[in-house]
C-alpha cells in the first residue's frame, strides 16, 4: 500500500498539532509534525509530502487578528512550496486557526484570486465558545468530503464568523455546486426557519462553517474533526438517542484524504 | 523618526462586542454616560516610516480587508483635542504582548519600525462630562492598576526611553538598629518581616561583622515570606478547643501543624498500603504532587491561589494565576505536560447595588467577568482544556475574592527525580525580566486595603501565554533528550526563590547582569526579585548547553546562562565584577525563627430543637417555587456561560465533558479525560467546596468537601481506592488565635477524612490574610472571608468505556437513592433561601461515606448504572431536577411515609410539610441518585446490603418531561415542567 506522507505544520501558539497528527495516523498516514521556523529555512522539504495540515491553536497568540501573522509568514516564505504541492495534486487542510491562516493568506476561497474576498471575523456573541454543532455537507468535488452528508463536530473559537466582502461573493460560493461546502445546520429532526444561534455559533454569513477551493483539494473549516475521532469524544456517547448520529464521525475527513491520496 | 497612529475598527455592519460591553457596564453602574459610537484598536508605530509604509502596515497587517476600516494619522502634539474620545494605554512597563508580535511582524515585512504600542480608543456621541470622566475611565473602560486613560488626545510622548541603570551598591545599616528602626526597615522596604525575624537577621550580620546589602535583605524577605515558606502552617501551634459551654475541653501542641495532620495522613496511608501497593510517587516534595497513572505514566496535580492580584486586576490576576500553576506542572519533576486546568472563584454578592461598593473595590460582577476572561485567554491559548471548577458568591468575598487555579500534568514514569549538580549552569528560559511583579510574594502575605491598587502597582501583571506555550514546547523536548538535571518555575520571589531553592544543599553563583531584560534601568535587586511571568530556571550540564541553546533558538525561545551551581554552601550574587550579595544557604533556608502561634476554637452549640425550618417557613411559596428558587442559587445555577468560554476539549482526550446530556446543558459531577490514547484508563477531576458550612464549623466543612470531591469522582466512574486529594486553605488573618483555631479544625478534618476514605493528600497550598479594610459612606469596613477550604480530587478511571453521566437515559428505568438522609439543613441552600439561621451543618459519617462510595463504584463497574448524580447543595430535590433537565426526561418520585420521615429525620413534632421539605432539601453528604434498569434492582440491593449502606427505591423515569413528587399516599405535592426548571436554573448567569 502506498505511503501517504502528511505534514502537520505548527507555529508558536499552535496547540492542536498532537491530536491532529493522531487522527491522521489513525487514518493511516505517515505523519510528521514540524515547526514553521524549520520549514521556512528549507521550503523544498514540503515537496516530500502529499498532505499539508495546518492545525488549530492560537498562532502568535491571535495577536492583531487570528491567523494573520502566520498567514503573512506563509505568504512570504512558503507560498511557492504550498502552491507546488497544490499543483501536483496534493491536499491542504486547515482546521480552525489553520482555516483562518488559509483564508488570510489568500489560499481560500481560491489561491488564484487572492486574499480580501472573505474573512473570519469576531463571533457575534463577542466571546470564545466551545460547543458542538451540526454541519450539512455539500461534498462537491472535494476529496475530503466525498460521501459525507452530515457531521457532528465541536467548534472552539472566538473569531469564526465567516464574512464576505460582497453579497455576490457569498452567492457564488453557495451556488457553485461543485465547491465543497460545510454549513451550520439545525439538529437532525428539528425543523426551523434559518439556523439561529447557537446552531450557527458565531453568526457566519450563509451559515458557512468551512469551504474548499475550486479544485476541492484545499479545505478549511472552523469545527474540529480531530476532536471527534474516538467514540467517547461524542458528547452523547453514554446515551442511545436515535438522533445522536454516528460516533467518531470526524475521522471520515482524514480517512477520505488518505484514501484519495493512496488511490493516486 | 515619525510616529504614526492607526485606528482600526470593525465595519459598521458587524457586531462590535466591545462597544456592547461598554454600554452594558455603564448600565450596570447606573451611569448616565453618552452613547459609545465606536471602538477602535489602536496601534502607535514609531520608526523611519513614510506614509506609504504606514499604510502598508495598516493594510497588510493591522486591518482586515473585509471586516475592518482604519484611519491613519501622524502623532502630532498640535492636534486639536477631540473631547468625545478616550484613549487607553498600558502604563509604561506593563506587558503588551500584541505590541511585541506587531513589532516582529512589521520588521519581518521589511519596515523600519523601532517601537510599537497598542491601546484602545473609544468615541462617544457627545463629550463625556468632566465629573463623569474618572468613573467612565476606570470603572467602564480601563483598570487604573495597569492602564491609563487619556481624554481628547494621546500624550505627545507615547514612547518613553527608559533611563539606563547606573550601578550603586546599597547597604542597609542594621547592626546598631533598635527595635523601632528594625521594624521601620521592614515596613519601608515592604519586606513583611516581623520583629523576631528582623532580629535574627541583625544577629546574623553582627556575627559576620558587616551590614547587609539591599539584595540580601530582599532575598531573606522573599524566602521567609508566608507566601514562599508557609511558616504558619508548617510551624508550631498551641491549640485550645472550647466546648459550647465555654470551657476548654481539648488542648494540643503541634510541632508543625500540617506535618502532623495533612502530611501525616498520607504517610500513614502509604505505610498501610506497603511498598508494593503504594501508588503515591512523590508527595509534598515538589511543585506538585505526583501519583501513578499506569506503569508508564504518572500524574502531577497542583492547585494555587491568586487572590490579591485578582482583587486589583481580575483579568491579569487570574491569567497569571493560570500561567503560574501551569509552570508548577512544567517544573514538576523534570517537567510534566499540562493536560487539564481547573478553576474555582469565590466572589462577593453579584447583585450588590453599585452604591454599596466600598472605595477601591471592584464590583463582584466585574471581578467575575475579569477572572473568567483571564482564565479563558490564558488556558485556551496554552492549549490546555479547562474542565472543572466552581463559582461561589458570598458577601464576605467582596473586598477579597478568591481565585483558585489548578493544573494536571502527565509525566513519563522515572522523570520525577531532579537534582542540580555542582558545575551545572543556571539557565533562564522564556520571558524577559522587567520591573513587573516586584514584591508579589510579600504583597500576597499582607491584608488588602483600599489603596492596595496603588501600593501594589508592580505586583499586578499581565501574562503572555504564547511565550509560555513556546517555552512549554521546547522544555518537554529538552526533557526527553535529557538536557537538564533540574527545573523549577519562577513564581513568587522570581529568581531569588527559584535559584535559592534549587541551590539548597549545594551553592550557587549568579551573574545578574546577564539576565535578559525587557527594558533598561533595572537595578541588580530588581532583576533578582522581579516576578515577571513565563520564566523557568534550569540546571544544565555544561556539555548539554549548546544543544539546549540550539533547540530553544529553533523555536524562538530565549535561553540565557545566568550563573552556575557550586558545592559552596553559599549563594553569591554578582553584578559585573561586583559581589552584591553573599548568603549562607543554611541561614537562608533554616534561619527563620520558628514562632509558636496560639489557636483557639469555640465549638458551636448543636441546633437541638431547631433542626427543621419552622412550620410555615415556606407558606409564601409552593414546593415548586422553592425548587425554582433553589435552582437560581449561585452555587447551584448553571455555569454554562463560563464553561463554554473555556476550551474543554483541546488535546483530544475528552471522555466526560463538564456539560452533559441530551443537549449538553446538564452539570456533570466531574470531568473525565483519557490522557494516553493507547490506554483505556482515564482520569477524573472534581472538587468539593462549601464555605457556608465553614461559618459554623470548619471541621465539618472540610469533611463535607472531601466527601463531595470523592462523590463527584465516583459518580462518573473513578475507583474510590485511587483518588488523591489537594488541600487549599484560604483563611483570614491567622495571627488572630480564633482564625488559626478554625484552620486547625480544618486540618484535623483533613487528617481524619484522608484516613477514612483512603485518599492521600499529595500537595496543597495556603493563602492567609484574606481580609479587606476599607470605607463605605465614611464608615470603616472590615471584611474577613469565611474559612474556605477547596478540596480538589484526581481519580483513576480503570476503563473509560464504563463511565456514566448524570443525565437520565431511558423512560421506565428506576431511580434509587443511596445513603441515609438526616435533618441537616444548617447553612443549606434552603436555609439561605428562607433566611433561616437554624439547623445543623452536615456531618460526614466516616464509616458510611467511604462505604457508600465503594457501593456506587461497584455498581457502576458492573454496568448496572445508566446515570449517577451526587446529592449536594439543594439536596435530593435539586439533584432530581438536574438529572431530568439534562436528560430531557421526566421523573416521578414517591416520598416516604410521615412516620418513616419522622424516624429518619429524628423530628418528632414536625408537621408533614416540615418533614417533606426537610427530607427533600437536606444536604446530608455521602448520598447518590442512581438510574438503573428494573432488572438491575436486585444487584443494587445486594451491593447495598454487602456494603452496609441503606438505599431506597425513589421513583421512575418517565417520558413526560416533568419532575413530579408524590406523598406516600400518591398525592402530588410538586409538579414542574423541564422548561421552567431550565429557565430558572440558567437565568442567573445568562450573561
Amino acid at each position: 500500500m502506498a505511503t501517504v506522507r502528511a505534514l502537520v505544520l505548527r507555529a508558536p501558539g499552535t496547540n492542536c498539532d498532537v491530536e491532529t497528527a493522531y487522527a491522521l495516523e489513525q487514518a493511516g498516514a505517515d505523519v510528521e509534525r514540524r515547526h514553521v521556523f524549520a520549514l521556512r529555512e528549507q521550503p523544498e522539504q514540503l515537496d516530500r509530502f502529499q498532505l499539508l495540515v495546518i492545525p488549530g491553536g492560537f498562532s502568535y497568540g491571535d495577536d492583531i487578528a487570528a491567523g494573520k501573522v502566520f498567514a503573512l509568514e506563509l505568504s512570504r516564505y512558503l507560498k511557492d512550496a504550498v502552491l507546488r504541492l497544490h499543483a501536483r495534486g496534493g491536499l491542504i487542510l486547515g482546521i480552525c486557526n489553520g482555516f483562518q491562516v488559509l483564508v488570510k493568506a489568500g489560499l481560500l476561497p481560491d489561491p488564484d484570486t487572492g486574499a480580501g474576498r472573505v474573512t473570519l471575523s469576531f463571533n457575534d456573541s463577542g466571546r470564545f465558545e466551545d460547543r458542538w454543532v451540526w454541519l450539512q455537507v455539500r461534498a462537491g468535488n472535494s476529496p475530503f468530503l466525498a460521501g459525507l452528508d452530515r457531521l457532528h463536530l465541536p467548534v472552539a473559537h472566538a473569531e469564526g464568523r465567516f464574512t464576505v466582502r460582497t453579497a455576490e461573493d457569498l452567492t457564488q460560493i453557495l451556488q457553485d455546486g461543485s465547491r465543497g461546502l460545510l454549513r451550520y445546520s439545525a439538529p437532525p429532526g428539528v425543523s426551523a426557519d434559518g439556523v439561529p444561534y447557537p446552531w450557527n455559533p458565531n453568526g457566519s454569513e450563509g451559515d458557512v462553517a468551512g469551504l474548499a477551493d475550486r479544485t476541492g483539494r484545499i479545505l478549511g473549516l472552523m469545527p474540529h474533526p480531530e476532536r471527534h475521532v474516538l467514540d467517547h469524544h461524542h458528547p452523547r456517547w453514554t446515551r442511545s438517542d436515535p438522533d445522536r448520529g454516528p460516533l467518531g464521525s470526524g475521522r471520515r475527513i482524514f480517512e477520505n484524504a488518505v484514501r484519495w491520496l493512496r488511490a493516486g | 523618526m515619525t510616529t504614526w497612529v492607526i485606528e482600526v475598527s470593525l465595519q459598521p455592519r458587524l457586531h462590535d462586542a466591545e462597544r456592547a460591553r461598554v454600554r452594558e457596564t455603564a448600565a450596570e453602574l447606573h451611569l448616565a454616560m453618552p452613547e459609545p459610537v465606536r471602538f477602535c484598536r489602536l496601534y502607535v508605530i514609531a520608526g523611519n516610516l513614510s506614509e506609504r509604509d504606514a499604510r502598508r502596515a495598516a493594510e497588510e497587517l493591522l486591518a482586515d480587508p473585509v471586516a475592518d476600516v482604519y484611519k491613519l494619522r501622524p502623532l502630532d502634539r498640535h492636534t486639536e483635542p477631540d473631547p468625545t474620545c478616550a484613549y487607553v494605554l498600558y502604563h509604561p512597563g506593563v506587558m503588551d504582548p500584541v505590541a511585541l508580535t506587531c513589532l516582529d511582524a512589521l520588521q519581518e515585512m521589511g519596515l523600519a519600525v523601532e517601537a510599537v504600542r497598542t491601546g484602545r480608543a473609544y468615541r462617544f456621541e457627545q463629550p463625556v462630562a468632566d465629573r463623569l470622566r474618572r468613573t467612565v475611565a476606570y470603572r467602564v473602560l480601563a483598570n487604573d492598576a495597569i492602564e491609563q486613560v487619556h481624554w481628547g488626545r494621546l500624550p505627545a510622548e507615547v514612547f518613553q526611553e527608559a533611563a539606563p541603570y547606573e550601578f550603586r551598591l546599597v547597604t542597609v545599616p542594621l547592626r546598631d538598629a533598635d527595635e523601632q528602626q528594625l521594624l521601620r526597615v521592614s515596613r519601608d522596604g515592604m519586606l513583611a518581616l516581623d520583629l523576631d525575624e528582623m532580629k535574627a537577621i541583625q544577629a546574623y550580620y553582627r556575627q559576620l561583622g558587616r551590614e547587609p546589602t539591599d539584595i540580601e535583605l530582599e532575598t531573606l524577605a522573599q524566602t521567609w515570606s508566608e507566601h514562599c515558606s508557609h511558616k504558619t502552617l508548617k510551624g508550631p501551634v498551641d491549640y485550645v478547643e472550647y466546648g459550647p459551654d465555654g470551657r476548654p475541653h481539648r488542648t494540643r501542641r503541634f510541632d508543625t501543624l500540617l506535618g502532623e495532620t495533612v502530611f501525616r495522613a498520607t504517610q500513614e496511608l502509604r505505610r498501610r498500603w506497603g511498598q508494593q501497593h503504594d501508588w503515591c510517587v512523590k508527595v509534598f516534595a515538589d511543585n506538585a504532587g505526583i501519583v501513578r497513572f499506569d506503569g508508564d505514566w504518572n500524574l502531577c496535580f497542583k492547585v494555587e491561589t491568586h487572590n490579591h492580584p485578582s482583587a486589583i486586576e481580575p483579568y491579569g490576576g487570574a491569567s497569571t494565576g493560570v500561567g503560574g500553576v501551569i509552570r508548577d506542572i512544567l517544573g514538576c519533576g523534570l517537567g510534566a505536560k499540562p493536560i487539564a486546568n481547573t478553576d474555582v472563584f469565590c466572589v462577593g454578592d453579584l447583585t450588590l447595588a453599585p452604591e454599596r461598593l466600598p472605595a477601591g473595590v471592584l464590583h463582584p460582577r466585574r471581578v467575575l467577568k475579569g477572572v473568567v476572561a483571564g482564565v479563558r485567554d490564558y488556558g485556551n491559548r496554552m492549549g490546555i482544556p479547562t474542565v472543572n471548577g466552581a463559582i461561589l458568591s458570598e458577601p464576605e468575598y467582596l473586598g477579597n475574592p478568591l481565585v483558585y487555579c489548578g493544573c494536571l500534568g502527565l509525566i513519563p514514569a522515572g522523570k520525577e527525580h531532579k537534582a542540580p549538580q555542582a558545575g551545572d549552569l543556571i539557565v533562564t528560559v522564556g520571558g524577559r525580566t522587567g520591573r513587573d511583579g516586584i514584591h508579589g510574594a510579600t504583597f500576597s502575605s499582607v491584608e488588602l486595603h483600599s489603596e492596595s491598587a496603588e501600593f501594589s502597582g508592580g505586583a499586578v501583571q499581565i501574562g503572555n501565554p504564547i511565550t509560555e506555550k513556546k517555552m512549554l514546547d521546547v522544555l518537554l523536548a529538552a526533557r526527553d533528550r535529557g538536557l537538564f538535571h533540574a527545573i523549577t518555575d519562577c513564581g513568587a520571589g522570581g529568581f531569588s526563590s527559584a535559584v535559592g531553592e534549587m541551590a539548597e544543599g549545594l551553592g550557587a553563583e549568579v551573574w545578574l547582569e546577564r539576565a535578559p531584560l525587557k527594558y533598561a534601568g533595572l537595578s541588580y535587586t530588581e532583576i533578582w526579585i522581579s516576578e515577571s511571568q513565563e520564566r523557568m530556571v534550569l540546571a544544565v550540564p555544561e556539555e548539554s548547553w549548546p544543544e539546549l541553546e540550539r533547540l530553544c533558538r529553533a523555536e524562538g525561545v530565549e535561553a540565557t546562562v545566568i550563573g552556575r551551581f557550586l558545592a559552596s554552601g553559599k549563594l553569591v550574587l554578582k553584578y559585573g565584577d561586583q559581589v552584591v550579595g553573599e548568603l549562607d544557604l543554611e541561614f537562608l533556608h533554616k534561619g527563620c525563627p520558628r514562632k509558636l502561634r496560639r489557636a483557639e476554637f469555640r465549638l458551636p452549640a448543636g441546633a437541638a430543637d431547631r433542626r427543621l425550618p419552622p412550620p410555615g417557613a415556606t407558606s409564601a411559596r409552593s414546593l415548586s417555587e422553592v425548587l425554582l428558587e433553589l435552582l437560581a442559587d449561585w452555587s447551584i445555577c448553571s455555569k454554562e456561560w463560563v464553561i463554554r468560554q473555556y476550551d474543554h476539549e483541546v488535546q483530544g482526550g475528552s471522555v466526560v465533558k463538564p456539560l452533559v446530556g441530551r443537549v449538553q446543558d446538564g452539570p456533570s459531577d466531574a470531568a473525565v479525560l483519557r490522557p494516553v490514547p493507547e490506554s483505556p484508563a482515564g482520569v477524573a477531576l472534581a472538587c468539593g467546596i462549601n464555605p457556608r458550612y465553614g461559618r459554623v464549623d470548619p471541621y465539618r466543612m472540610t469533611l463535607c468537601a472531601i466527601d463531595e470531591a470523592v462523590r463527584n469522582c465516583v459518580a462518573v466512574g473513578a475507583d474510590p481506592e485511587r483518588i488523591a486529594l489537594l488541600d487549599n486553605f484560604c483563611w483570614g488573618n491567622t495571627n488572630r488565635p480564633e482564625q488559626l483555631g478554625s484552620l486547625v479544625r480544618a486540618a484535623l478534618a483533613c487528617y481524619d477524612g484522608a484516613l477514612a476514605y483512603g485518599t492521600p493528600f499529595i500537595s496543597g497550598k495556603d493563602s492567609l490574610n484574606n481580609e479587606f479594610r476599607g470605607e463605605l459612606d465614611g464608615q470603616p469596613v472590615q471584611l474577613v472571608i469565611p474559612p474556605t477550604i477547596l478540596i480538589s480530587a484526581v481519580g483513576i478511571v480503570p476503563d473509560v468505556a464504563r463511565c456514566v453521566t448524570m443525565d437520565l437515559k431511558e423512560p421506565g428505568n428506576l431511580l434509587v437513592l443511596i445513603g441515609r438522609t438526616r435533618a441537616e439543613l444548617g447553612q443549606s441552600a434552603l436555609a439561605r433561601l428562607l433566611g433561616w439561621d437554624g439547623g445543623d451543618v452536615p456531618t460526614v459519617d466516616l464509616t458510611e461515606g467511604p462505604a457508600a462510595a465503594r457501593v456506587v463504584s461497584r455498581l457502576i463497574g458492573s454496568g448496572a448504572v445508566r446515570a449517577c448524580h451526587d446529592i449536594s447543595e439543594g439536596g435530593i430535590l435539586v439533584a432530581l431536577a438536574e438529572m431530568a433537565l439534562a436528560g430531557r426526561l421526566g421523573v416521578t418520585v414517591r416520598l416516604p411515609g410521615d412516620e418513616e420521615l419522622v424516624r429518619e429525620l429524628e423530628a418528632d413534632n414536625a408537621t408533614a410539610e416540615q418533614l417533606r421539605l426537610g427530607w427533600l432539601c437536606s444536604e446530608t453528604p455521602s448520598r447518590y441518585l442512581l438510574e438503573v434498569p428494573e432488572r438491575s434492582l436486585a444487584t443494587v440491593e445486594e451491593a447495598a446490603a454487602a456494603g452496609g449502606i441503606s438505599y431506597r427505591l425513589l421513583g421512575q423515569v418517565t417520558d413526560r418531561p416533568r419532575v413530579v413528587v408524590e406523598d406516600a399516599a400518591g398525592k402530588i405535592v410538586l409538579d414542574v415542567g423541564i422548561e421552567r426548571i431550565k429557565a430558572a436554573w440558567q437565568a442567573p448567569l445568562d450573561w
